[in-house]
């Protein structure tokens, strides 16, 4: 097992040298002067001066990809130009509210998949699963966006149920230790707090998880309607085996095989559609944060949270493969 | 193999017992596909539903009455209100007082063209690098792997922004940002299923006859791959319709404001929402209906294709 992931660890080195090297060239390749994408449109000659010195853009490069990667390494990832602050310092801070909302929309979709994916797959070609099947569609065909602006319009605009944007209502102080805002609720013990924080989550979560939703529902679906056609689930029908017992230790135990690997998967899924939904609603995580970069082209901001992007969205494939590999043996020798 | 490029599946050499017509031998797979197809009705509904896309992009200026971006009743619009439907005006006006039903249909122009012209172009990068991997194998197919990995590291909205922050914002950086974030999926994919097809009796029996190892992979092995290719390239269609107005709405998208656009309606909707939400409702609908047709279209392929689906 120890072999399998050193190995595994192996492949992603590969891939972030190609990354780093591919944000290198990016930065080079804007038009204009890199030093001036770094520091921004009203950047004084001198401050240029400056910067390319620092950064060596006059330096042959290969010397300034060397540079550029010893920065990396010593955690200097530059600072905005929009606010100047320093892009690492802003990411901390900003991806907590990207993970809770993330883990909302996960909920969200593994809740409702499961068992709406279930029923779809124990009788195909029924009414339910028809159903189920057209709904799915529908959730993967709808633009996030679209589906986020919907959503604000008439369950908070109009029913004035849910709040429309933000993490947390403007009026409530609360103390944020881990900035995780309803774990801090909990930490602290403020649970107005709290509970404002998770009616904040409804709506963002709900649009972020639909098409997770559809994707776990397919997935379910075809697995759950592969497995009740084998051998061993006909056996334990036929041995008088208690109909819950079949469903929950034969059917349901392998099913899940495949639909979780298809949910650490949406990471990548959630990741993009932070972008969209936190944009929507306001919402203060890495996805606003980077749509108020590409808007103001920030580059600094740009690179860094590509590169760190990537980086989670590998470390969370390896530790899907991995967590295959401990439940499926013959994943670990091929 | 009479024809070396005839794609007629070995695999279907032995039908399934009280197989119908499409299964009979010599029936070749796509004709079989094609068959089973037309008895699907999430297929006709997705062909219908391409079908009246296709015909609203392409005859556009015959369909509007107006031009695109003719904002000939600018003074009628204000904050608060946006004149809805009435004489002349089917579906009222858009925010900058022009027609909003010819707006829509241009906007069909704009999403088809852009739409197909990205996939095509990241089919055929894609599947250059599949076949390069896949038929070549070895170091070529080690090297294909990485790249391909790179560019699945980076999610495929990051990675469009990316080229779009590049090339700046136009229509083209659009087409090339989408087709980017499809390469790697077609190279992957194709790649995946050449090489489980290069374990067939099918290959080897061409190995043994004495076939060279070129003729092989591109007159047997290639177009045996090729089926869930076109079941990729149809979902992704629909995938880059709806990238193509997610770039807008992200500010990214195309630019020159004659060109009416789904992604940006939508953006320009949102500060009138609450007084005329039919601004928004109309260009979403039209975002997901036309992904909708190429999805039906691409599953119901996809389940044609499937050897295991015939019955």
């Amino acid at each position: 097992m120890l072999r399998f992931v050193v190995r595994r660890i192996g492949l992603m080195i590969p891939v972030l040298i190609g990354l780093s090297i591919l944000l290198f060239v990016w930065i080079r390749a804007l038009p204009g002067d890199p030093a001036r994408a770094l520091l921004g449109q009203r950047a004084t000659p001198e401050a240029i001066e400056r910067v390319s010195e620092v950064y060596g853009f006059n330096d042959p490069l290969l010397q300034q990809y060397f540079t550029y990667v010893g920065r990396l390494l010593q955690g200097d990832f530059g600072t905005s130009t929009r606010d100047g602050r320093g892009v690492v310092t802003t990411f901390v801070e900003q991806f907590p509210a990207t993970v809770e909302l993330s883990i909302a929309a996960l909920l969200f979709a593994v809740i409702l998949g499961i068992p709406l994916g279930y029923w779809a797959g124990r009788r195909t070609g029924g009414w339910i699963d028809n159903l189920v099947v057209s709904g799915s569609l529908l959730g993967v065909v709808t633009p996030v966006f679209f589906l986020a602006i919907l959503l604000k319009l008439v369950f908070a605009d109009w029913l004035g149920w849910l709040p429309t944007s933000r993490r947390q209502d403007a009026r409530i102080d609360a103390t944020h230790i881990t900035n995780f805002y309803v774990l801090d609720g909990l930490l602290t013990r403020e649970w107005d707090a709290m509970w404002d924080a998770v009616v904040h989550l409804v709506l963002p979560g709900i649009a972020l998880g639909t098409i997770p939703l559809a994707i776990i529902v397919r997935i379910t679906r075809a697995s759950v309607a592969e497995v009740i056609g084998e051998d061993y689930v006909r056996t334990a029908n036929s041995k008088g085996l208690n109909p819950s017992t079949v469903r929950n230790r034969h059917v349901l135990r392998n099913a899940m095989l495949p639909v979780m690997t298809t949910i650490g998967l949406q990471t990548g899924l959630l990741l993009s559609g932070a972008v969209l939904t936190e944009t929507v609603f306001e919402f203060n995580g890495i996805g606003r944060y980077l749509y108020l970069s590409i808007s103001q082209l920030d580059y600094p901001v740009l690179q860094g949270y590509i590169l760190f992007i990537a980086l989670i969205y590998s470390l969370v494939n390896l530790l899907v493969d991995v967590s295959y590999g401990l439940i499926d043996p013959r994943v670990r020798v091929s | 193999m009479t024809m070396p490029m005839d794609p007629l599946a070995p695999t279907l050499s032995s039908p399934a017992p009280g197989a119908d017509d499409s299964n009979a031998p010599g029936t070749s797979l796509w004709l079989g596909a094609w068959r089973r197809l037309r008895r699907n009705p999430a297929a006709i509904i997705g062909g219908a539903l391409i079908l009246a896309f296709v015909l609203v992009a392409v005859f556009a200026p015959l369909i509007a009455q107006y031009p695109a971006n003719s904002t000939q009743w600018s003074d009628e619009v204000s904050l608060t209100s946006v004149p809805g439907p009435r004489e002349g005006n089917i579906l009222g006006l858009d925010r900058y007082g022009s027609d909003l039903f010819s707006q829509l249909i241009y906007g069909a122009r704009q999403s088809l063209i852009v739409g197909v012209v990205s996939t095509v172009l990241g089919l055929v990068f894609g599947a250059t690098l599949g076949i390069i991997a896949g038929g070549l194998g070895s170091w070529a197919d080690t090297i294909v792997m990485r790249i391909v990995d790179i560019m699945l590291s980076v999610p495929s909205l990051l990675l469009a922004v990316s080229i779009v922050a590049v090339l700046g914002q136009n229509r083209y950086a659009v087409m090339i940002a989408i087709a980017a974030a499809q390469i790697p999926i077609f190279a992957r994919l194709l790649r995946g299923t050449m090489l489980s097809q290069s374990r067939s009796d099918y290959v080897l029996a061409a190995t043994s006859l004495g076939l060279r190892r070129k003729s092989i992979v591109l007159g047997h092995v290639l177009p045996n791959s090729l089926g869930p290719t076109i079941v990729q390239a149809t979902l992704n269609l629909s995938t880059a319709i709806i990238e193509v107005a997610a770039l807008s709405f992200l500010g990214l998208g195309e630019s020159d404001p004659a060109v009416a656009e789904w992604g940006r309606m939508l953006v320009a909707a949102q500060d009138r929402f609450d007084s005329s939400p039919q601004l928004a409702l109309w260009p979403g609908f039209a975002i997901a209906v036309s992904a909708l047709g190429f999805t039906l279209l691409g599953e119901a392929l996809r389940e044609a294709l499937d050897p295991k689906g015939r019955r």
